[in-house]
């Protein structure tokens, strides 16, 4: 714990990091929100259908 | 473009899955045996290792680790290699991965019973078998990741990085949680104290939640339900956001278990805040499972397994808005420490994991075999019972937590409590306890039909080791696309990413605790335990008292009434591990020796309310404990002990002063053993019972003595 928080007191700054983990969050969060509304279509399709890629031969005799 | 052969071997998911079933029914059985234990209380016989506050840790374990732990590694050895088209990495890794995990279940088995434990809710086990749940855990981050490297598909299907993402987190949480100094080779000491303590276990705890209950089981559903439906899942891009969203989120939501506790408040308000900010990717994630089933309800009304997976993603959207309501700090006031809880979580198990598990075994049995399932009828009786047995547990818990929360708050007219005795408010919720243990056996009733109905599926039909699939060979990454199809490209990348993530969401909650000294201020008259209580912290541990007990008084008017003032961080900062709890079925305890106070009690109605708690108050559902009364205080590890602790800083050089403690320790043995038999008990000076009255006696007194 002291070992801890010794480390974390000789960085200079320190303060700042968890805000700068909350705008990185956030950042992040956006960019992966458009490269998502942005997807190439054939991509996703094939992606949706990759476990089903398979032939069913006994599925629906359940 | 050439197509390669390759083949699946399905041993590794057969052998999953039997140690799923095998596991769920232990669970089950001893939850079920927890529940009896409530209502009546003399069950376990005085019988140490049958316990309800020993066998809960056991059942909570079992329930997470043994029974869903293998469901998930079941889904994984199934689906990574169809997915991925390639058999899994190794099947030595693979091997030990099972066999390994199951070892560890059974040492688990045994150690929680006999009381060796960490007192951390679901980071119960001690340090050695930590290590070995870290080695096996490392072994199966192994045979995942290579495989995913080995893999002929270019792009990483979503349900693979739920799985990655648990394997990172699962594996930085527990260590994190788990950072102790030995003082002999069954016990430790975490090297956190009192409220840090209680953030990280809960910042653990809730994640554990998230990234064991959770995640790996929405990777398991993105494959089985598209699977089992034979449609694709609604929206894949949902899914990417779900996934994200969610990682991030989880990470920050664990203070919204300490709410209204010592911890400051920007800290609860953070959890708070990203509580309530899970419910959207949560409900992406439900209303993506259940719309994959649009076109299909028709099959939904025959298909057993379909009917499950329906069940389990609404309760997992359920229990997944509840969860955010109970993070509000009104709500939480109300249903924190109460039933609401186990009513919140079991929702969540029996529903979310339970029935998830259930559906993929009785979708994958069949094809496991070659056959069909033995009988579907069965199935659907199973499907009803565990629905009901869900409801008939849940829902009478709900009720008697309300109830309970609401006699706590209750004033009279004149400003007094209006049941200042507790055992009254147990004895109001007690019919909702019978309804909770017929609920539990509905549900472990439709288990045993689980049970019967695999046995027969697998015996009529022949187990498929091997089943052949072709792939074109691996492609290579191609220029100009789009970074995370790129970053999805590469694992190992992939997982660093995902590391990093949730590392950033655990930061920013850690180090302002670490770093600011003003988060727990400093109360003068804070001493640390003298050596004999000290040993009877280290009993209350062992049996386990925090599971019915909690230490934390909160800074509502009732509690101050009833309890005395409220907790402060300052007064836990020598509590290595700390012992807030999380349920008060019965009172709280953190000023227990404060004489001034309504609840104090004397040494000798301690010694036998120990003895015979019934004989104390009748209606009392505590059980008893008469092997403290016989065992003898071991005084060979207070050394090591007292040196553990001064290596975190516990001022016991000035606090001794010179001072053996084993003497120490026998001086004021010998004035309590003095004490009780003054009064007519006939007791020895070095028996257990003698360090735990030390210990109840000093509970909360510090703040007093000023």
């Amino acid at each position: 714990m002291k070992i801890v928080a010794q480390t974390l007191e000789q960085i200079a700054g320190v303060e700042i990091f968890p805000i700068i983990s909350l705008l990185i969050f956030f950042v992040f969060f956006l960019i992966v929100g458009y490269m998502v509304f942005t997807a190439d279509k054939n991509y996703i399709e094939e992606m949706k259908n990759m476990p089903l890629d398979k032939d069913e031969d006994f599925h629906d005799d359940l | 473009m050439e197509l390669q052969k390759f083949t699946y071997d399905n041993k590794l998911s057969k052998m999953f899955l039997y140690a799923t079933v095998l596991w769920g029914i232990v669970a089950m059985l001893v939850g079920l045996t927890a529940a009896f234990e409530l209502i009546f209380p003399k069950m376990s016989g005085g019988i140490s290792w049958l316990v309800f506050s020993r066998l809960r840790p056991l059942h909570t374990n079992a329930a997470i680790f043994a029974f869903v732990g293998n469901s998930i590694f079941l889904a994984v050895y199934y689906s990574t290699p169809r997915l991925l088209k390639t058999p899994m990495y190794s099947k030595a890794l693979g091997c030990i991965h099972f066999w390994g995990w199951q070892f560890i279940i059974v040492l688990a088995a045994v150690t929680l019973p006999l009381g060796f434990t960490q007192s951390k809710e679901y980071a119960e086990l001690i340090w050695p078998i930590d290590v070995l749940v870290v080695i096996i855990w490392v072994v199966f981050g192994l045979n995942l990741i290579m495989t995913m490297v080995k893999r002929r598909v270019k792009h990483i299907y979503v349900a693979i990085w739920f799985y990655i993402a648990t394997w990172v987190t699962v594996a930085v949480l527990y260590i994190v949680n788990n950072l102790q100094i030995p003082t002999s080779f069954l016990h430790s000491y975490p090297v956190y104290a009192g409220i840090q303590d209680a953030l990280v276990q809960w910042w653990y705890g809730h994640n554990a939640v998230a990234f064991f209950l959770t995640t790996p089981i929405l990777g398991m559903m993105y494959y089985f339900v598209p699977k089992a439906a034979n449609r694709p899942v609604y929206s894949y891009k949902l899914s990417i956001i779900h996934f994200w969203a969610l990682i991030f989120l989880y990470i920050w939501a664990g203070p919204h278990h300490l709410l209204y506790s010592a911890l400051p408040d920007w800290a609860q308000a953070l959890g708070v805040v990203f509580s309530i900010m899970l419910i959207a990717p949560s409900w992406g994630g439900m209303i993506n499972g259940l719309l994959t089933l649009r076109g299909a309800w028709d099959k939904v009304r025959e298909d057993p397994v379909l009917k499950m997976f329906v069940v389990a993603i609404t309760a997992y959207g359920m229990s997944t808005f509840e969860g955010p309501m109970l993070s509000l700090k009104t709500v939480n006031a109300l249903s924190h420490f109460t039933d609401w809880t186990i009513a919140h979580v079991h929702i969540g198990t029996l529903g979310w994991n339970g029935m998830m598990a259930f559906g993929m075994i009785y979708w994958l049995v069949p094809r496991l075999y070659k056959t069909k399932l033995w009988s579907v009828k069965l199935a659907n009786t199973h499907f009803w019972i565990a629905t009901l047995g869900m409801l008939f547990f849940s829902i009478p818990l709900y009720f008697a937590g309300f109830t309970q929360a609401l006699m706590w708050k209750e004033f009279t007219e004149e400003g007094f409590l209006a049941y200042p005795n507790f055992l009254e408010t147990v004895t109001q919720i007690l019919p909702m306890y019978y309804l909770r243990a017929f609920g539990g056996t509905l549900y472990f009733t439709g288990a045993i039909l689980f049970v019967v109905n695999v046995w027969n599926t697998a015996s009529s039909g022949k187990f498929v080791r091997y089943e052949e699939d072709e792939a074109a060979a691996k492609h290579a990454p191609k220029a100009g696309e789009g970074w995370h199809r790129k970053l999805e490209g590469k694992p190992l990348q992939f997982t660093v990413a995902a590391l990093i993530v949730i590392l950033i969401g655990g930061l920013i909650e850690i180090i302002p605790m670490y770093l600011v000294k003003t988060n727990v201020p400093t109360i003068t008259s804070v001493q640390p335990y003298t050596p004999l209580e000290l040993e009877g912290r280290d009993i209350y541990v062992r049996e386990g008292c925090y599971l019915c007990h909690s230490q934390m008084i909160r800074p509502f008017r009732n509690e101050v009434e009833r309890y005395g003032e409220y907790t402060k961080a300052g007064e836990t900062v020598y509590d290595h591990p700390f012992q807030f709890g999380s349920k008060r079925t019965g009172p709280d305890l953190a000023r227990e020796g404060v004489k001034s106070l309504p609840n104090y009690k004397p040494d000798s109605w301690h010694y036998n309310h120990m003895l015979d708690p019934q004989k104390m108050n009748a209606e009392s559902i505590m059980p008893p404990y008469p092997w403290l009364i016989e065992n003898d205080l071991d005084y060979t590890n207070i050394e090591s002990k007292i040196s553990v602790m001064q290596s975190f800083g516990v001022p016991y050089d000035s606090y001794l002063n010179g001072q053996d403690p084993v003497e120490a320790m026998q001086a004021q043995a010998a004035q309590i053993a003095q004490g009780l038999r003054s009064g007519g008990i006939d007791v020895d000076d070095n028996k257990e019972i003698i360090a735990l009255i030390a210990y109840l006696q000093r509970l909360g007194t510090d703040l007093y003595s000023e």
